[in-house]
């Protein structure tokens, strides 16, 4: 079983522990092209599931980024603030913010990655 | 259909039509349901030559006033390199410059424009998209709710200028946005009354004004502190040409700097097109509204300017953009930039002093009458000045002044009149005034 | 279009002690003010003498193409021919020296042009009243959207929070609507571009405050169901809004107020050929239909039973003010100056002059590019790029390319109904021969997307400035001179 679940609109949660790291899948930041800015929440912000915790910015598109679960924001990265590209590089590893969870119970709701391979396959067309 | 501004012959359009398969231009037309077609013509006059439109306007182009008012709208000299320039039809007919290879005309005043903006508010950033003060004070206020997140409280000084005031009631209105007026006492923003309004604690923006409408220069030292202490956003309206010699909001530690710049070479021209300023903190870069030009190169290593930060605006953003504004004030910021450029920081100090010089004397010469007196004596003040009248009114004063083809001022009450000096009024028009008054 | 770029930036020619102006009572003195609130460190303004100024300003012009320089087939642009007595006109110091306070006894002539042009657009809209103090299009529709809310306000419909959109509109109508504090709902659009009334059926209840709409739409479209849109609006309790983008085909054709929309906007820099000025300043008057003339923006001008005019400056209509003042007047003299001009007789084949050659434009080059609506357009069409997809070229090489034909490009990415629209308005003012070589350069271009697909795909060429890195612009913004010089 992997650690690792998304939401439909491209945002994924890598479950460590207690905690979720949450950035866009390898897809999203493909779509967006060369991101220019990541607009973050601070430490010890709230962020609820499915609801906007920031967004993601290229020179002529910018979405929103939707958090997967709920909890408090203990972490963000601060590298993405100096260097917005490492998402294109590697979006996986470069996670934008680090939740601790108030409800684990959510991820039942996220898509697995197989899941989540077929609405990419479906945006593709 | 034969029109100066139409080039097709009956022969051109005969051949277009062939081509389309149509066999009239209303065939391309058959779309549009019967019931709501005209079919007739609108209820106008008439085409009329050149000289016949020109004739009309010059029937009705007639004002020619020596002003004294100002309540935000200045009559400063506009030398005549600006409209020469301003003119130029590559400038004048352009688009907004989505397309940087062919529009570094408009893209490099502006960059320009914005650097002079930002050097005369003391503040890193400048937009170029402001319709004008008072719409940009409003758009101010937007962001700020939107930079501090959650917080919807704006506190607005009773001393701004009123047209600015009912604006910003109205953005916010709509906008969700509560506004509390702090008091004024004795013709400045009563700063007291601005601690317990910061109290409530979801305060966004805090909105001054730098002269305020009665033309007083506030002292605002310590109030950014106190701003910044309640989490909320300080905002320092003002004029544009004033902030050559007068403190500008960046050395008061505002975080946004929003006022009118038409007294950057712009006519009164009954009341627009002027241009509304907006400058922030390098903090707030990608909050603020509207179009911003800046620098890069170009695959050649040319240094070229590009609309930069769009991700912000409306036609990516869509609902989520930081305002709906789409234009950006392109000719007006190239007069301001025309104009800072001919008199720099020493003509503009010059303007500034010589207009204070002239609304100084006049006040004193006005006061010395005995007719009048200065609504508030011990307040500084640089080139406009609120006078009470004594035993007349201000539309009396108005009034007599008019049959000289004088502009007094602007009645602000019963027998309170807002009075402005520019460079343009002459001696003999601030002795008319005076002697006028004087045998009221 | 000069072919390259000048170097310097004004601050570049400055010297200390140079001047380009001068004032003879350059002694005065200034009054004495406390310290604390004097400016504390001077601005770093340029220092440049006359001459520099004009020919630094005059140079870079020759960087820019506007209207006057060729062919701008921007589509919902309207870029068509700005007449220049509308210049002379409105830069007269008879107006231009006008106070926007000064008695209103004094500027009669002012106002009376403010009261005519109000009522020609009245008529031209069919329209009951309208307002002419909104400053730019995008401010109309802000304004047109308030003035429906205090509508709703002052019946006590509080429930209406939502703003209905197609999923074609112009971004600013999401944005307008959101400034005004609405919820923005996406009603779909059929195949061939237009409203889907079944979905904009499902979505209409009393929490709809209006439905916002162009029409003809952004595909150049005429929305043949509006009568039956309107009734389904108003039937909802809502009201329908016309975005005045796209009147300039339905001149002399058909009016908004006859279609069933009780508010618009009209663009004064589009339809009525005021300058653009590289992005402003325009104008947006907002027009209403009976029964809501009340809830126009304040101050108004109004005719007085004697026949003179006044200005009405009370702020206690339903929506207050959205300007400091009349809105912008040297624009309204361009516009009224345009009105004169064209007459009754001229402006009634705007519209249809306007069709005619975008509909020409579409036929000579429909069997290149891919036309994902066919039939008759209005002032505009959309094509979905090339037909032939193999080459790889993309809409924004065939923008770019024309750019080096020496024309401007057509709107790209817009509408976002399609991956690859490429929208084409090319107006009324533009000749036969414009047309032809425009399409000629069309037709060239597909060819070369085939022979020589890297000569489009890397232009353009001839331009003063090529490709410039707008991601590197956007990834460390340089946005003032000192930036500049701290690189």
């Amino acid at each position: 079983m992997s650690n690792t679940y998304f939401l439909k609109s491209h945002e994924y949660a890598r479950v460590e522990g207690n905690f979720a790291f949450i950035g866009i899948s390898k897809f999203a930041a493909e779509q967006l092209g060369n991101v220019v800015y990541v607009d973050m929440p601070e430490v010890d912000d709230e962020v609820e599931a499915g609801e906007e915790f920031g967004a993601i910015e290229s020179v002529k598109a910018a979405s929103d980024l939707f958090s997967p679960v709920s909890g408090t924001v203990v972490e963000v990265n601060e590298d993405l603030a100096d260097n917005p590209r490492l998402i294109n590089k590697d979006p996986e590893t470069n996670w934008i913010i680090k939740v601790e969870m108030s409800d684990p119970a959510q991820l039942d709701e996220l898509l697995s990655p197989e899941q989540y391979a077929e609405v990419c396959a479906a945006e593709k067309h | 259909m034969s029109h100066r501004y139409f080039p097709h012959t009956a022969e051109d359009v005969q051949h277009m039509l062939d081509l389309c398969g149509a066999k009239s231009i209303l065939d391309l037309y058959a779309d549009v349901p019967e019931q709501l077609r005209l079919n007739r013509d609108y209820n106008l006059p008439k085409a009329q030559d050149e000289q016949q439109v020109r004739r009309q306007f010059a029937a009705l182009s007639n004002s020619n006033l020596a002003c004294f008012a100002g309540a935000g709208a200045y009559a400063h000299f506009c030398p005549a390199v600006i409209d020469s320039i301003v003119s130029r039809s590559e400038y004048l007919t352009s688009y907004t410059p989505y397309q940087s290879e062919i529009s570094q005309g408009t893209l490099q005043y502006i960059f320009e424009y914005q650097s002079m903006l930002a050097q005369l508010t003391a503040m890193d950033i400048c937009n170029a998209s402001m319709y004008d003060g008072a719409t940009a004070t409003a758009e101010a206020m937007i962001m700020a709710v939107n930079a501090t997140r959650k917080r919807r409280r704006a506190l607005i000084s009773a001393t701004l200028n009123p047209d600015v005031i009912e604006v910003m009631r109205t953005y916010a209105r709509y906008h969700r946005i509560d506004i509390d007026i702090i008091p004024e006492a004795n013709g400045i923003t009563d700063l007291c009354a601005l601690d317990n309004l910061l109290q409530k604690g979801d305060v966004a923006a805090v909105v001054l004004p730098q002269p305020n409408y009665y033309g007083i220069i506030e002292d605002l030292s310590g109030v950014a502190d106190k701003v910044h202490a309640a989490k909320a956003l300080l905002v320092i309206n003002a004029p544009a040409s004033p902030l050559a010699v007068i403190r500008p909001a960046g050395e008061w530690g505002a975080d946004i700097a929003v006022g009118d710049a038409q007294s950057l070479g712009m006519p009164l021209s009954v009341g627009g097109p002027y241009l509304g300023y907006m400058c922030c903190t390098k903090a707030l870069m990608r909050k603020i509204p509207g179009r911003i030009v800046g620098a890069t190169t170009d695959k050649k290593g040319q240094r070229t300017f590009v609309l930069t930060l769009q991700a912000r605006e409306q036609h990516i953003r869509r609902e989520k953009a930081t305002s709906n504004i789409c234009s950006n004030q392109g000719v007006m910021t190239l007069r301001a930039a025309i104009y800072l450029s001919l008199l720099g920081y020493e003509g503009l100090r010059q303007v500034n002093a010589i207009s204070a010089d002239k609304a100084h004397r006049l006040a004193d010469a006005l006061c010395a009458t005995g007719k009048a007196h200065l609504a508030f004596p011990d307040k500084p003040f640089l080139n406009e000045f609120a006078l009470d009248l004594d035993g007349i009114s201000a539309h009396q004063l108005i009034d007599a002044l008019i049959d000289k083809n004088i502009l007094a001022g602007v009645a602000i009450d019963h027998n309170r009149i807002l009075v402005a000096a520019t460079e343009c009024c002459s001696e003999e028009d601030i002795n008319t005034y005076v002697s006028t008054l004087s045998n009221l | 279009m000069n072919r390259q770029l000048y170097e310097k930036l004004i601050f570049d020619y400055s010297r200390p002690g140079r001047r380009g102006f001068f004032f003879n009572e350059g002694n005065a003195q200034m009054p004495s003010l406390p310290d604390g609130l004097l400016r504390q460190t001077p601005p770093q303004l340029p220092e440049v003498d006359e001459p520099t100024v004009v020919r630094h300003y005059n140079n870079q012009s020759t960087n820019n193409f506007g209207v006057d320089t060729g062919f701008y087939p921007l589509g919902s642009c309207t870029m068509k021919y700005n007449p220049k007595v509308n210049d002379l006109l409105a830069s007269d110091p008879g107006f231009a020296a006008i106070h926007p306070k000064q008695p209103t006894a004094t500027m009669q002539g002012a106002l009376k042009l403010y009261y005519e042009l109000q009522q020609s657009l009245s008529e031209i809209g069919g329209m009951s009243e309208f307002t002419l103090n909104p400053y730019a299009g995008a401010h109309g529709e802000l304004t047109g959207l308030m003035v429906i809310h205090a509508f709703h306000d002052h019946n006590k419909d509080f429930a209406r929070t939502k703003v209905l959109v197609p999923n074609s509109a112009h971004g600013t109508n999401p944005a307008s609507a959101a400034v005004c504090g609405y919820e923005v709902v996406e009603v779909n659009s059929l195949p061939d571009g237009t409203v889907d009334v079944d979905d904009l059926r499902s979505k209409l209840d009393n929490t709809v405050a209006a439905m916002m709409m162009t029409n003809p739409n952004t595909v150049g479209m005429f929305e043949k169901h509006i009568p039956e849109i309107a009734e389904a609006v108003h039937a909802a309790g809502a009201l329908l809004y016309y975005d005045g983008a796209n009147l300039n085909p339905m001149l002399g054709i058909a009016r908004p107020g006859d279609m069933g929309f009780d508010v618009m906007h009209i663009n004064l820099h589009k339809t009525f050929s005021t300058p653009h000025g590289g992005g402003g300043p325009g104008a947006g008057p907002v027009g209403v239909r009976k029964g809501l003339e009340q809830f126009l923006p304040a101050p108004r001008v109004v005719k007085l039973a004697d026949s003179s005019f006044d200005i009405d400056q009370h702020n206690d209509t339903a929506l207050g003010r959205i300007s400091s003042n009349l809105g912008n007047y040297a624009v309204l003299i361009r516009a009224w100056a345009y009105i004169l001009t064209m007459g009754c007789d001229g402006l009634a084949h705007v519209g249809p002059l306007a069709t005619l050659n975008a509909n020409y434009v579409m036929h000579r080059l429909k069997d290149l590019y891919l036309l994902p609506i066919p039939g008759p357009c209005k002032h505009e069409f959309v094509f979905d790029g090339l037909i032939d997809k193999s080459t790889g070229v993309t809409t924004l090489n065939i923008a770019k390319r024309l750019l080096d034909m020496g024309f401007h490009a057509p709107t790209i990415y817009f509408p976002l109904l399609f991956h690859e629209s490429l929208m084409i308005e090319p107006t009324e003012t533009e000749s036969l021969d414009t047309l032809d070589t425009f399409c000629d350069a069309m037709r060239q271009i597909a060819v070369e997307a085939i022979d020589s697909p890297e000569v489009v795909k890397e232009a353009p060429h001839l331009t003063p400035a090529v490709r410039p890195d707008d991601t590197e612009a956007a990834l460390h913004p340089i946005v003032t001179y000192s930036e500049l010089c701290n690189q």
